[in-house]
């Protein structure tokens, strides 16, 4: 049984992750319907940033909370900038072009990122230091969760949480929801579309770059390539839950975390692809729209 | 109040609008009336600077508006109820009326505004937690019109009310808009298909074809014209 909960905790830990980033793609998309390809790289961006950030704090022999907390506003901020830049650059030209070119250009920038970091980074994977303080009452659960694990789980509910009553409740995510719904007559209400959408590539890249931060510390070393298969996974993740859907990317994620862990830990690692992408083939013939991807779902 | 100057709009390559000069003044119900594809939208959709112009000027209150963006133009007094309503399908009733108000941040005088406009459209206050995409064609222009108020608006833009409505609820819709404009004094530029109703609530009235102003006067002068009748009242 402790393996069976082994197994649950880690496809938990999986599905916290993909959501953090699956949200980004879903918000995105919701907003002004385009596939946000980069979104992965920002990921990457994310962590590496908090490499760069948290050796040089450790040069300086900071306490390991303060290295903590700076590295996530670092890590945060700049991806956040990158997240906005990307899409004042390579977007926000194409906004009111055919559907195809802005998906042509997210891709450039995914292969543009990517080789950028190649470039400073090397493709070498690099090792990451463990940022996340183990605890010691979880000592005598070590065998079915980590210290990790549960800072992964709590710092992504908090997240999704604090997004959702963002969206629900304030000025800017009333806005989001409007915008999502009816952008042209979320500028004749008088919302600064641009802005809301500048916003809502911020919150996903931030987002993400947590996700990117968490799994780092988690698996311990990164490398440029990162950023695609978790890209791929969440992006997945959130086609499987309905994209544009924000509660749909949270339950996909944890679906294809699950998923993966199962199948890996009761069948093989090698298959656990395989069984990721099987399920969203099946879930895609029986609702093409995704889980909760129906016209009544709030599109954000 | 509005002023509009030898305004010429395009689509692309494709011209909609030439040269169109329209004024409305202060306490006015003007009306713009012509067929479809005349350009009775795109003149409004230039003034909310959704669709700037090319060519010519707009100006509000002695302003020019026509180097704004539409937030800020709605930020000077001028709010538009589109053609199709345009409900955030799902966003509540109250959220829709919250969202017209968006720019506003007096919470109190808010509050009162929405509760001014369920005593003018009660079915809106007894709607008010279902979504907006589930009301009825007629609920939702009332909707439409009460979530423009909300910004108090000195010129409200409206766009074929009366479009897919019931004779008798696009009776009630024109009585709230008369209703509008002598209470509280709120100006209003119309554009309606329905050239009949539009002239009778009307003080003067603009004739659109293919994208030209053909015709203006005072709105009893055009229901008595002849031209008019035939083409546009099909007496």
């Amino acid at each position: 049984m402790d393996y069976f909960f082994e197994l649950l905790f880690s496809g938990l830990t999986r599905g916290s992750i993909y959501a953090l980033i699956a949200l980004g793609y879903t918000m995105v998309y919701g907003i002004i319907g385009l596939i946000n390809f980069a979104h992965g790289e920002i990921y990457m961006i994310g962590a590496f940033t908090a490499l760069v950030v948290s050796s040089v704090l450790s040069i300086y022999g900071l306490p390991l909370l303060a290295i903590l907390v700076l590295t996530v506003l670092a890590a945060t901020v700049w991806a956040a900038a990158y997240g906005f830049t990307v899409e004042r650059l390579a977007y926000r030209p194409l906004r009111n072009a055919p559907r195809l070119s802005p998906l042509i250009s997210a891709i450039g920038m995914s292969i543009f990122l990517q080789n950028f970091v190649l470039l400073a980074q090397t493709s070498d994977f690099q090792p990451f230091p463990n940022l996340i303080p183990q605890f010691a009452f979880m000592e005598p659960y070590a065998a079915i969760i980590g210290s990790t694990d549960l800072i992964i789980l709590t710092v992504a509910a908090l997240m999704m949480i604090l997004l959702t009553l963002t969206i629900k409740y304030t000025r800017t995510g009333q806005a989001m929801r409007a915008t999502a719904q009816d952008q042209k007559m979320a500028l004749l209400v008088g919302i600064n579309v641009d802005k809301i959408i500048s916003i809502t590539f911020i919150i996903g890249s931030a987002l993400a770059a947590i996700g990117g931060l968490l799994i780092a510390s988690h698996i311990g070393q990164i490398n440029c390539s990162i950023g695609f298969i978790a890209g791929i996974k969440a992006f997945t993740a959130a086609v499987l839950g309905g994209i544009g859907s924000i509660p749909g990317a949270v339950l996909g994620s944890f679906i294809l975390g699950l998923t993966e862990a199962f199948a890996t830990g009761y069948v093989s690692s090698d298959y656990e692809d395989v069984f990721a992408f099987a399920l969203l083939v099946l879930i895609l013939i029986f609702r093409p729209a995704g889980l909760l991807g129906k016209a009544t779902i709030e599109k954000v | 109040m509005l002023e509009l100057r030898h305004i010429s709009t395009f689509y692309g390559n494709i011209q909609a609008l030439f040269e169109v000069s329209l004024t409305v003044n202060q306490g006015e119900i003007v009306t713009l009336i012509g067929a479809n594809g005349a350009g009775k939208t795109t003149t409004l959709m230039s003034i909310s600077g959704i669709i700037p112009p090319r060519r010519g000027e707009i100006l509000f209150k002695g302003q020019p508006l026509h180097r704004m963006t539409p937030d800020t133009i709605v930020k000077q007094g001028i709010c538009q109820v589109p053609e199709g309503r345009h409900i955030f399908p799902e966003l509540t009733v109250a959220e829709n009326l919250a969202m017209g108000a968006f720019l506003r941040q007096d919470k109190r005088a808010i509050k009162k505004d929405r509760d001014y406009l369920y005593s003018l459209f009660p079915i809106l206050e007894q709607r008010r937690h279902l979504p907006g995409g589930n009301l009825s064609g007629g609920e939702q222009q009332m909707l439409a019109i009460a979530r423009a108020l909300m910004a108090r608006p000195q010129l409200l833009l409206l766009d074929e009310p009366s479009m897919g409505l019931a004779p008798l609820v696009t009776k009630q819709i024109f009585e709230i808009i008369k209703k509008i404009n002598q209470e509280h004094n709120t100006t209003i530029l119309l554009v309606e298909q329905n050239a009949h109703l539009a002239l009778r609530v009307a003080t003067r009235g603009y004739v659109l074809e293919n994208g030209v102003i053909v015709m203006h006067g005072g709105a009893e002068a055009l229901l008595g014209n002849t031209a008019i009748q035939k083409a546009y009242l099909g007496i």
